[in-house]
């Protein structure tokens, strides 16, 4: 790999026509994304300043900062916001706790470890609007899920999860959907962990804990950045689950803010307040990326 | 490492692995189970474990001709918008590969700081674009969506691929009088190809389950499965069976698609960072 990058260009006139060669062949893909990354952007900053409602042409023109100042002030703004928060933190929790965990356990040697990881991986490859309707339907509907009919059988009155708790009940669906990506990813990550360095701590008579903690946990940090990271940009705008479960209610109680944008524009066709809401989702993304982008740098550099 | 375990530990690390992974496979268990029950059998209460099977929630889904719309849609959008990233990035991952210069690195965490751009963001500015581009509920609007959102994570798939490829291999070629198109297509394309076709797989599982763009910038016409299936949310939902074998047809080729790639998928969702 060292040797690719060791490859100087031939000197001379050669050189430039490689490099202008390089140059064309990169161009169509710099440029596209180019435009779709700027485009929008500025369309969204745009529109963040403007008065602009698609159902009242009467109310047009410069907004200032008014929009922000809205969306800032507006109970139901903090309330998806903090939702948006507490899916975001939850999730990672199940996932990265329980990945750890799970990468572990599936790395020891045992009868049919090759099925049973391909089932653990699973939920991962399933669309999210179906995995929202098996939860709430086949699995939690007060009547006739899976879950209501386990409680009955053990004499507890079923719950109707997605009424009684939404933003609990939602992000146990997407954890379930993010579990597996953690337990892939960390998983391969213990399976490149050196057999030899593990069996000499072994010999040295460290247990099982002592192993986990001082080799495999360090050696997991650099790919649990990644799945934090990685995980964190998809969760920030956790949305199929939230439209096809409880559209957001009730009342704003599972709202985060990837539902509130999209009810304030498609729904209440308010441009301007929707663009602003999306500002304060680019800003909370690019935080993220800053520390995803360096993490991955480092390794582009190794 | 498994050499000296202890038999009871053995068996507590079997009776684990197996309980949680039946656990958090259940749903998907359930799901296809249900997929073969009558509507009735489906929603019997305490819920039937053994039970005839019958095909007629398969029927009736595909007798709603709608059902092949959707799934035609998918397929659709997701080979085009594959297809289409696909041409783009084997060029530019050569170039950066072969013809590295001093802004390669740059250029590469760029791309993939496009990707961090949440799309929700966006929403406001696709969608009114969408709609006055006419792309609005079509198929080409949701290729472009989707191939854009992608583009990133090929070009740096086909990357490190490409950077495993000895250059000599290539260089060879080109002292034979190789022009770079010739080099590119008959020397680099088949050597690479188990890569350009993992890279495609990645690809054709992160559209064919994409949901934020399907369910905002489609309604009927160019509506993937995706967005099907959750119009079951309704009160129709509650048809279990055709639920069921809806999203089972709906899952079944990507849940393939990911079991045969699961190594060449981690490598594609952390950016190489992870291997």
């Amino acid at each position: 790999m060292q040797a690719v990058l060791e490859h100087s260009p031939p000197a001379g006139a050669t050189a430039r026509t490689t490099k202008r060669t390089g140059f064309l062949l990169l161009s169509p893909s710099v440029l596209i994304l180019l435009v779709w990354s700027i485009v929008p952007l500025v369309m969204t900053l745009w529109y963040s300043l403007q008065n602009y409602n698609l159902v009242d042409p009467t109310l047009h023109g410069f907004a200032g900062l008014d929009n922000y100042w809205y969306l800032l002030t507006d109970p139901d703004f903090l309330h998806s916001l903090l939702n948006t928060l507490v899916l975001v933190a939850g999730v990672l929790i199940i996932s990265v706790g329980g990945g750890t965990l799970l990468a572990v356990l599936y790395d020891q040697e045992f009868f049919g470890r090759g099925i049973a990881r391909i089932m653990v991986i699973s939920p991962f490859f399933i669309m999210p609007t179906v995995s929202a309707l098996l939860w709430k339907n086949l699995m939690l509907h007060p009547i006739y899920g899976v879950y209501s009919a386990m409680m009955r059988a053990v004499g507890l009155t079923p719950i109707d999860w997605l009424a009684r708790f939404p933003l609990m009940t939602v992000m146990m669906i997407v954890a379930w959907e993010w579990l597996p990506f953690a337990v892939l990813i960390l998983l391969t990550a213990v399976q490149s962990l050196d057999g030899e360095q593990r069996e000499a701590a072994r010999m040295d008579g460290a247990g099982p804990i002592a192993r986990f903690r001082y080799i495999i946990l360090p050696h997991l940090g650099r790919a649990i950045s990644v799945v934090v990271m990685i995980e964190t940009i998809y969760l920030l705008t956790i949305f199929a689950e939230i439209s096809v479960t409880t559209a957001g209610g009730p009342g704003v109680a599972s709202t985060n803010l990837a539902y509130l944008i999209y009810s304030r524009a498609l729904l209440q066709f308010d441009v301007g307040g929707a663009s602003a809401g999306g500002v304060v989702a680019i800003v909370i993304a690019n935080i993220v990326a800053i520390f995803l982008v360096r993490a991955v740098a480092r390794n582009l550099e190794a | 490492m498994a050499l000296k375990t202890k038999t009871s530990t053995r068996i507590g690390v079997t009776i684990l692995g197996w309980g949680i992974a039946l656990w958090l496979f259940f749903p998907i268990f359930w799901m296809i189970l249900t997929s073969f029950k009558s509507e009735v059998q489906a929603i019997s209460t305490p819920p039937k474990l053994f039970f005839m099977p019958t095909l007629s929630s398969y029927a009736e889904v595909f007798e709603r001709a709608s059902y092949w719309h959707f799934a035609l849609n998918t397929v659709i959008v997701s080979v085009g918008a594959t297809a289409i990233a696909i041409a783009l990035a084997v060029p530019a991952a050569y170039s950066m590969a072969f013809i590295p210069s001093k802004r390669t690195r740059g250029t590469l965490l760029w791309m993939l700081s496009t990707r961090m751009l949440p799309p929700v963001g966006v929403l406001v500015p696709i969608y009114l674009l969408a709609r006055n581009t006419h792309l609005l509920d079509t198929c080409t609007g949701l290729v472009i969506v989707d191939m854009l959102t992608n583009l990133p994570i090929i070009v740096w798939m086909l990357y490190t691929f490409f950077r495993e490829v000895p250059a000599p291999i290539l260089e060879a070629g080109r002292m034979d009088g190789a022009t770079r198109w010739q080099e590119m297509t008959m020397v680099l394309l088949p050597l690479a190809l188990p890569g350009i076709a993992s890279t495609a797989l990645l690809s054709l599982i992160l559209c064919w389950n994409e949901a934020f763009w399907s369910l905002n910038l489609t309604s009927s016409h160019a509506a993937p499965l995706t967005a099907f299936i959750a119009s079951f949310s309704s009160p129709e939902g509650l048809f279990f069976g055709k639920l069921s074998a809806a999203s089972t047809l709906a899952v079944a080729p990507i849940l393939i698609f990911g079991w045969i790639s699961q190594k060449q998928l981690v490598r594609g969702l952390t950016f190489g960072a992870v291997k």
